[in-house]
């Protein structure tokens, strides 16, 4: 393997004991079902499956291996990276904690107080406590800065009273990030950013409620706040420096950040990639499989000619994200990066849109139909597809960023 | 076969890239190329073929028509990808010259293997133009349609929609014989060779029909079809390039024009009804591109799937090059429309290329037959 092939003493040193400690521990099939995802997450039992899991990974060191000693972490350099490349080489199950790892840990990290950071991460880390994120609002999804939540000064400590939504997984959080408002004055600038008690404070001035996705599954939540008292301590960085704070996350979010986020996950992985929902050559099978008025899907050249367009464009992301590390064949060196949200949601929409029209009558039928043609699941991800075209910034901001920041457009509002 | 991670595009092609980059820049900018093309906008123009040789001679002397033919025969021998990148800096500068038909007849001839080859390949390295004159009237796209006929190493007929043919010194011609399709080089000064120039609308760039009258030829290769459809993946990648590059020239014209244009107390480019279409053409362009260098590198590299890597990036390429050009035109608004405004040069470019050797609802026709059908 290639990856080895660049270790440090220190990396490849790791890297065998992750090899033989996985040899020996692999958690094995779960015992109940385990969604595809982190975010899916709704059975308390797969829950506590992979919590357990994620605890024996912490306690071998393989979860935040580059965080110092005192934060619970391996204190090593750049080792995380090796201990996912491993977990993934042994198709491990993913880790439930996956807010906390990729978004809360390095932000409390870099700007949470000395003994608050030791308290929260050692606990992050192990998967003992669960994290959510609280970013969105009713008022701010795609203009973020936009936060209504508002945090006031109560003597020492503070009270917050607002309505987030989207929050994933916290109907098992123990902790929040929330970004908030400090101050009416300034849109920026007067942005907080705070760490919040969940589970401990349900009834006590947090109330959740799960909101129903458009395909009739649940995942996420709104939370509601009223009156929620938190210690001064929990604040992160500086009143007023929430906006920057909130830039840590995100690039985290995006795996840009300096800290490598824990990911096992190589079992889901593999099965995704496998899978056919969302590969356009995958539409080839359904179209023989499938009729349009009384003929093979196959046969109709309209429906023909749609594919061989979405396998063009699939190859196209793809060569795009190999012409991006070469330099000279780059007009900027953001044009590529900043398409690439925007490119892979819609491409997947438009995939799955195109095997309702292959399926034809068909594809009326729903994963509660037996009959249903792939067991309904392009009816599901297309409709799950937009909640990636509206998240993390809608399309329609991403088509705003590119035209800004690699066309030299001025700013619309 | 897996292609290597960087298209086979290292420092030399990044070097050559950047300085046809350059050199297109310097000596061949928007406002040249229409003085010396768009001179005369009356509609019943007399058929003319406008460049500039001097500039053509200095490319021939820099090597770059010569980047394909194998040094061998005392070309460059780089790989594919860098007549790519000199395809799309050209198309960039909208380059009226044999440069495309050239690097196209000279895929056509490195695939024909015979001594005559072997000779027009040194020709094409010492600076001799070369075009493909391989299509029938019904403008078909297919190796095995041809309205020439070879009898006795002597040609009659005509060729249609050969490319740059009042520029090109040679033409490499497929004509039916007993035996199928072949390939023969003929001067395209040659005793019984008459040229009918065809009144087309793109202004940088002519094209010809061949009437051939008991023409004498020297044969390339018995087995024309074979040596053609070897040839077929690159003639599409090279006018993809072409596409890329003036695709985005209309890209930067456009977004340069939204910047400054105002209207209704805001530049253009605030409204998001501009700003986004043209953050669309964008996208096409890079998938095109990036589909462009691939299947560039698959004829180095990974020739099984040339063809169908060369199809899609044709095919994402053509599309591109119409709404590429509908929109730049549709910015510059009322002075896009104009005879005057440079656009119009590099929307007739890219409408030209966009149906040359096949459009994209061609090419996808085409690429279903060996997706959907083959794999049944």
């Amino acid at each position: 393997m290639s990856d080895a092939a660049k270790d440090t003493t220190e990396q490849a040193k790791f890297r065998a004991h992750c090899r033989e400690w996985l040899e020996a521990n692999h958690p094995g099939q779960p015992s109940v079902h385990i969604p595809q995802g982190a975010l899916e997450l709704s059975d308390p039992e797969a829950l506590a499956w992979l919590q357990k899991w994620q605890k024996s990974a912490y306690d071998a060191g393989l979860v935040g291996a580059d965080y110092s000693e005192d934060c619970g972490g391996g204190g090593r350099n750049n080792c995380q990276r090796i201990a996912n490349q491993e977990m993934q080489r042994a198709k491990t199950p993913f880790f439930p904690n996956i807010i906390g790892l990729g978004m809360a840990a390095p932000t409390v990290y870099f700007h949470g107080q000395e003994g608050v950071k030791q308290e929260l991460i050692p606990k992050l880390l192990s998967g003992e406590e669960m994290w959510c994120q609280g970013f969105s609002e009713p008022g701010a999804g795609s203009d973020l800065a936009n936060q209504q939540t508002f945090a006031k000064k109560d003597g020492d400590n503070w009270l917050i009273n607002g309505h987030k939504v989207w929050t994933s997984l916290a109907h098992f959080a123990d902790w929040m990030i929330l970004l908030c408002r400090t101050s009416k004055e300034d849109k920026y600038n007067g942005l907080s950013y705070f760490v919040v008690p969940i589970k401990s404070a349900l009834g006590k001035g947090v109330t959740i409620r799960p909101l129903i996705k458009l395909t009739g599954e649940t995942g996420f939540n709104e939370v509601i706040f009223e009156d929620l008292l938190v210690e001064d301590k929990y604040r992160l960085d500086e009143v007023g420096a929430g906006w920057k704070v909130a830039m840590t996350t995100l690039a985290h979010e995006r795996g840009a950040g300096p800290l490598t986020t824990p990911i096992a996950g190589g079992q889901v992985r593999a099965q995704k990639k496998g899978s056919a929902i969302g590969n356009a050559a995958a539409l080839i099978d359904l179209a023989k499989q499938s009729h349009r008025n009384a003929a093979s899907s196959a046969e109709d050249p309209i429906i023909r000619d749609q594919i061989m367009q979405l396998m063009i464009r699939q190859e196209g992301f793809r060569q795009n994200q190999r012409r991006v590390s070469v330099k000279a064949l780059n007009e900027h060196p953001m044009r590529i990066p900043l398409q690439h949200k925007l490119v892979g949601t819609e491409l997947n929409q438009d995939i799955a849109q195109l095997a309702y029209e292959i399926e034809g009558a068909v594809s009326s039928l729903y994963v509660n139909d037996a009959n249903a043609a792939a067991g309904g699941q392009w009816q599901l991800a297309y409709m799950n597809s937009f909640g990636v075209t509206i998240a993390a910034g809608a399309n329609e901001v991403q088509r705003n960023i590119l035209g800004e920041r690699v066309l030299g457009l001025p700013k619309s509002k | 076969m897996t292609q290597s991670q960087n298209f086979g595009f290292g420092d030399e092609e990044a070097m050559l890239k950047e300085a046809a980059a350059k050199f297109f820049a310097d000596n061949c900018p928007a406002n040249a190329t229409h003085s010396l093309v768009a001179d005369n906008s009356d509609i019943h123009r007399p058929i003319e073929s406008k460049w500039d040789k001097n500039l053509w001679q200095q490319i021939v002397e820099l090597g770059w028509t010569s980047v394909c033919v194998p040094e061998s025969a005392g070309g460059i021998g780089m790989p594919v990808v860098a007549a790519v990148a000199i395809a799309e800096e050209a198309g960039k500068a909208a380059f009226p010259s044999p440069l495309l038909s050239t690097f196209n007849a000279t895929f056509a001839v490195r695939a024909c293997e015979s001594d005559a080859a072997s000779k027009l390949l040194e020709e094409i390295a010492m600076g001799t133009s070369a075009t493909l004159a391989i299509t029938n009237e019904k403008g078909s796209w297919e190796a095995r349609d041809s309205d020439v006929t070879a009898q006795d190493g002597k040609l009659t007929g005509t060729a249609y929609f050969v490319q740059d043919a009042q520029k090109a010194d040679v033409l490499v011609v497929s004509a039916n014989t007993d035996n199928g399709i072949a390939l023969y080089r003929v001067d395209s000064n040659a005793e019984g060779v008459q040229l009918q120039a065809d009144g087309i609308i793109d202004l940088t760039r002519d094209q010809a029909r061949i009437h051939f009258d008991t023409v004498a030829a020297e044969l390339l290769t018995e087995n024309g079809t074979q040596a053609l459809q070897e040839a077929y993946p690159a003639i599409l990648f090279i006018t993809a390039a072409d596409m890329v590059g003036s695709g985005e020239w209309l890209l930067q014209t456009t977004a340069e024009y939204a910047q400054t244009r105002v209207q209704f107390d805001r530049a253009l480019g605030f409204f998001q009804a501009v700003k986004h279409p043209l953050v669309n053409v964008m996208l096409e362009i890079d998938a095109a591109k990036s589909l462009t260098y691939n299947a560039a590198c698959a004829v180095d590299e990974e020739p099984e799937n040339a063809l169908r890597l060369a199809r899609m990036a044709k095919s994402a390429a053509s599309d591109m090059a119409v709404f590429s050009s509908s929109r730049a035109v549709q910015f510059h608004g009322g002075i896009g429309f104009t005879w005057e405004c440079y656009v119009h040069l590099f929307f007739k470019r890219q409408m030209h290329n966009h149906i040359l050797y096949g459009d994209g609802k061609y090419q996808r026709t085409k690429l279903a037959e060996m997706l959907i059908d083959a794999a049944a």
